[in-house]
């Protein structure tokens, strides 16, 4: 059940990142990205995975090398971002955090209104439009998060280990809910994480980051054909599981 | 013995407060303790409202002093941090200043200004040096708090465009409103003591307020006026307490970890 549509979103060109204090961050990361995919990124500590998400959402500017947008020529103006952390403001109400976006780029709450309400019932939470941050339990909180980066209409959604700070029910059913999310609203998703299980239940391609300097040193693609019936019991699952665990060994290897 | 914990709290502290006065009553009386000693609280009560109109004009002009000091402190304080968050090379150039103005006692510094704006405006000078001892504790703890934003909201906030203004009203001040709340309760205290600190300093015939009512009661050994006198300055210094914190508690109660009341 991949979309690959096969036309090239986004690609990293022999992107590195040095930083100030001489650390290399990243080196010679080369990466096409096509649109609809859900790409994840797995690597230890320090392997740069969340240097090359903010270098996409252009949070971060790349010391060589670039990120090249063939269809849109620049990057496009709505990217959605999701945290490890599920970042709302705890100041505001739910209802306020999701219309942030569009309240930055001026929009009126009654002219928002619509989309920020559609946005929270894709996640399950529009009932709790009017309530705040600290009275939602974790799960809940990131999902306000998700229909915060969602709520602009974005195509391409860059997630930051968003529930590895979850416990493991909760987070499963958070992979299922955004796997049907990708599917539904045609999103490119690029998911970074260290759970390898997690990498191979979500994603068609695994790139594997290896540290110091932080670089790709392995792809594992999943096939759709592999993704039927309970996935995370069949055979194949388990043996893309290895397949990964084995390249981040080869990766950590002197 | 069933009583809430709430009625407790209040109790407990007011029943202590009955007996000290009832034994500070007895013990004057039966020791005979000359009144310019230590007046009983009965003598005190009485030398208060025989004295109310005169320690009321007093209070007002301590009061208005401290409250418009204290007004202007909120506005210079929360004012400069603003500015110092907006350029690092302008919070460099003038912070250690504000720290210089802070760290010199508030005495030493009276009578200069009071030469400066003339002993015939001392309540202008009192002003002053009132703002001077209540703005920092507002500008050194907004200035924290304008810098204490989540980095990633931070993030969030350059990734959907947003332009300085945007970043400060709806990201830094929010963020920054408990750190700032925390220096204006400090504040306010020190606005009531400044201002009694530089109408001593101020002294005879310039100022009205209450520190000149208990200057002048003790010249003249009134003692009673002067506790009379004393105790409103308390009771005024309580009341800005408890309103600030109300007003911190109302902005807070929805959403801070300091205001929150937990179950259980």
């Amino acid at each position: 059940m991949t979309r690959d549509s096969g036309t090239p979103l986004l690609s990293v060109a022999q992107a590195g990142k040095i930083y100030d204090n001489g650390t290399i961050a990243l080196s010679d990361v080369n990466l096409t990205l096509e649109q609809g995919s859900f790409v994840s990124l797995v690597g230890p500590s320090g392997c740069g995975k969340s240097t090359l998400l903010r270098m996409i959402a252009g949070l971060i500017a790349p010391t060589n090398g670039a990120i090249q947008w063939p269809q849109d020529k620049a990057r496009p103006a709505d990217i959605g971002f999701v945290f490890q952390e599920a970042t709302l403001m705890p100041w505001a109400r739910v209802f306020d955090n999701v219309w942030l976006p569009l309240k930055l780029r001026g929009m009126p709450r009654e002219t928002a209104r619509e989309e920020v309400m559609a946005a929270l019932s894709r996640v399950g939470l529009e009932a709790f439009a009017q309530a705040f941050p600290r009275e939602l339990s974790g799960g809940m909180r990131m999902r306000v998060s998700i229909a915060r980066a969602m709520v602009t209409g974005a195509k391409l959604l860059l997630m930051d280990e968003p529930f590895a700070a979850l416990d493991e029910f909760t987070r499963e059913n958070l992979d299922d809910d955004l796997l049907n999310l990708w599917q539904q609203q045609g999103w490119t998703v690029i998911f970074v994480t260290h759970s390898v299980y997690e990498s191979v239940y979500l994603s068609g391609r695994v790139l594997v980051m290896g540290a110091r300097p932080g670089r790709i040193i392995d792809e594992i693609r999943i096939d759709a054909a592999d993704r039927v019936g309970a996935f995370r019991d069949s055979p194949a699952y388990i043996e893309h599981c290895r397949a990964v665990s084995a390249a981040l060994r080869q990766g950590a290897a002197p | 013995m069933n009583a809430s914990p709430r009625a407790v709290r209040i109790l407990l502290p007011v029943t202590m407060g009955v007996l000290m006065l009832a034994g500070w009553e007895a013990l004057v009386r039966l020791n005979d303790v000359p009144s310019f000693v230590l007046p009983a609280p009965s003598v005190i009560w009485a030398s208060f409202i025989e004295n109310f109109a005169s320690l009321m004009a007093s209070l007002w002009v301590t009061l208005s002093i401290t409250l418009i000091a204290f007004a202007l402190a909120i506005l210079g304080g929360v004012g400069l941090a603003i500015l110092f968050s907006q350029s690092r090379t302008i919070e460099m150039t003038f912070f250690p200043y504000a720290v210089i103005l802070q760290v010199t006692p508030i005495v030493a510094i009276a009578p200069l200004i009071l030469i400066w704006v003339g002993y015939e405006r001392a309540q202008l000078a009192v002003l002053i040096l009132a703002w001077i001892v209540a703005f920092f504790p507002i500008l050194a703890n907004t200035t924290l708090g304008l810098r204490s934003s989540d980095h990633n909201l931070r993030d969030l906030f350059r990734l959907y465009g947003a332009n300085r203004w945007q970043i400060l009203t709806e990201l830094q001040l929010p963020s920054a409103l408990p750190y700032m709340l925390g220096g204006i309760k400090i504040s306010g205290g020190l606005a009531l003591i400044g201002t009694v600190v530089a109408e001593f300093v101020a002294g005879s015939g310039t100022s009205t307020g209450l520190a000149w009512r208990i200057a002048e009661a003790g010249n003249r050994l009134q003692v009673p006026k002067m506790f009379a006198a004393l105790l409103l300055l308390s009771v005024l210094g309580i009341l800005i307490f408890f309103a600030l914190s109300l007003i911190e508690y109302l902005l807070l109660r929805r959403w801070h970890e300091s205001a929150v009341k937990r179950e259980g």
